[in-house]
């Protein structure tokens, strides 16, 4: 198959038109704005959380396909998980749920959905510590 | 045509099973047989430390050195002395920003370009942190070009440095320079002109421009990394204390004093980059050879050529003005620039996307990105095809 049809496939490119959980949560739990300072994708995430858990989650970003789409099936995969696993994810664990392959110069697009939850999981815990 | 491509063995490699369409110059450009084999004999045949022993080899890699700048000088029509190796245009653009860094007063201002790199940016921001002096930025219209009228009202008798891009990395802007340094010289500043994109692309001259600071890079001009230059006027350079310390640089060293050593030494401390010193001078050779204005000549046909079949595509958005260097600057609607990179990258087309280091430029066209392909005289006018036709698949792809 063609390198850049393999590379953004049908499935990914449907994510990144229609991304699911997109839009904000007024009054949450969660907010956290991250960055790919080099390329300029930006993806701010939001959840609730209720005993320990992400009740419910959301996106809003500017970016390319890849991360735009990697934020869209993130969302979708920790709906109802707990926090406790969702900080534990490892890099290996959200590039396989993308459809695609991702190349080594994408990956920090396909993980910027990734680092802006646990970052800002690690904040909410932070402050009910406090 | 300028018949160039045999020389440069990279040209003829395959990227992803493609043809490769090397079309992103102003990063680095490709490097010539001739670059590699000078510094391959360098490294084979007379390596050995400059300026030092008295040895045979040591006597053949400073004349070599030695000559670097005497091409360098020549190629930019400076005096030998005026010509300081640097590691890149950055480093270049620090020595001075850090001069003024000690020199300048709260009330001083410091006058830039919006459309200036961060390379030209960052270094003034951390003089003005130090010094309290004020900067103050040149506007650019909407087609990217500066309004001379409006830079006559912004440099004042407060400005004391006015540094600006001679060439735009992202539009491909000519600044009219030497009508700048006049207006800077009539107000008693003094002017430093970012040269990354224009000494490898144009017949620059400093005499003729009467700049007092130009910086540029090796590695865009089909030299090695690792070396750039900076050029300042004598009297200017001989009253500026050096940036970095060590040997080489002195002239007498006490346990308590030291004196600095004669121009450009003074501010070149330590082992310098001699093999990047004797690849630069391949590259000038190079350059000279072909001669600069057949390469602007080569470029500006490309570039038009470019820009006609890129205007032909339906949802490409083109920045810049209409007078310009071989960049160009554009947007596929509703793709992003990563996205078109990607996807000409499998069709073996190398381009940039992004920010290209000039995010304050990118806020104000209001783009978080943009694509660019940046030409050099070994491009053709059938890699443009191939690029164009490259585009057309990112359309199909991404149903834009």
């Amino acid at each position: 198959m063609d390198l850049a049809e393999d590379m953004y496939k049908e499935e990914l490119l449907e994510h990144y038109r229609e991304p699911q959980n997109y839009g904000e949560i007024k009054d949450t739990d969660v907010k956290y704005k991250d960055f790919n300072p080099v390329c300029g994708d930006e993806i701010e995430i939001y959840a609730d959380i209720k005993k320990g858990v992400i009740e419910n989650v959301k996106f809003t970003g500017k970016g390319c396909a890849i991360s735009q789409a990697a934020a869209s099936i993130l969302t979708e995969h920790i709906k109802s998980k707990k926090i406790e696993d969702v900080k534990k994810m490892s890099n290996e664990e959200v590039l396989e749920l993308l459809p695609i392959k991702v190349s080594n110069l994408r990956i920090k697009c396909g993980l910027l959905a990734l680092k802006a939850i646990q970052k800002g999981l690690l904040i909410y815990e932070r402050k009910k510590h406090e | 045509m300028i018949d160039a491509r045999k020389d440069f063995p990279i040209l003829s490699r395959k990227v992803h099973g493609k043809k490769l369409v090397y079309l992103d110059n102003a990063a680095t450009a490709q490097k010539p047989k001739q670059v590699i084999e000078a510094i391959k004999n360098y490294y084979e045949n007379y390596n050995s430390n400059v300026h030092r022993a008295v040895h045979q080899l040591s006597a053949e890699a400073t004349d070599a050195y030695d000559e670097a700048h005497e091409k360098t000088a020549n190629f930019i029509n400076a005096e030998e002395e005026e010509v300081i190796f640097t590691k890149n245009t950055t480093e270049s653009i620090n020595i001075i920003a850090n001069h003024f860094a000690r020199t300048l007063r709260k009330n001083d201002e410091i006058v830039l370009t919006q459309m200036e790199h961060h390379s030209n940016i960052v270094p003034w921001l951390n003089t003005a942190k130090i010094t309290g002096a004020k900067i103050k930025y040149a506007e650019i219209n909407k087609d990217g070009e500066l309004d001379l009228e409006q830079i006559k009202k912004l440099i004042t008798n407060k400005t004391k440095i006015v540094a600006l891009a001679h060439v735009s990395n992202v539009l491909g802007t000519i600044n009219p320079v030497k009508e700048i340094a006049k207006v800077a010289h009539d107000k008693g500043a003094l002017v430093l002109i970012d040269g990354a994109q224009s000494v490898p692309h144009m017949p620059v001259d400093v005499k003729e421009l009467d700049c007092d600071f130009l910086a540029f890079s090796a590695h865009k001009m089909l030299g090695p990394t690792g070396i750039g230059v900076l050029y300042g006027k004598k009297e200017l350079l001989e009253n500026i204390e050096p940036f970095n310390f060590g040997g080489d640089m002195i002239k007498e060293v006490t346990f308590e004093n030291a004196s600095w050593n004669d121009l450009p030494w003074k501010f070149e401390a330590g082992t310098p980059n001699m093999a990047g010193a004797v690849g630069l001078s391949a590259a000038i050779d190079y350059l000279k050879k072909i001669g600069m204005e057949k390469i602007r000549e080569h470029e500006l046909e490309l570039t038009k050529y470019a820009i006609k079949k890129l205007s032909s595509i339906e949802g490409v958005e083109i920045y810049g003005p209409k007078q310009r260097v071989g960049v160009i600057s554009f947007n596929l609607k509703n793709v992003h620039p990563h996205d078109v990179s990607s996807i000409l990258d499998s069709e073996g087309v190398a381009v940039r996307g992004g920010h290209h280091c000039a995010m304050p430029l990118m806020k104000l066209l209001g783009i978080q990105g943009s694509v660019r392909a940046s030409f050099y005289f070994y491009n053709t006018k059938e890699e443009i095809d191939v690029f164009v036709k490259a585009l057309a698949k990112v359309k199909k792809i991404m149903g834009a």
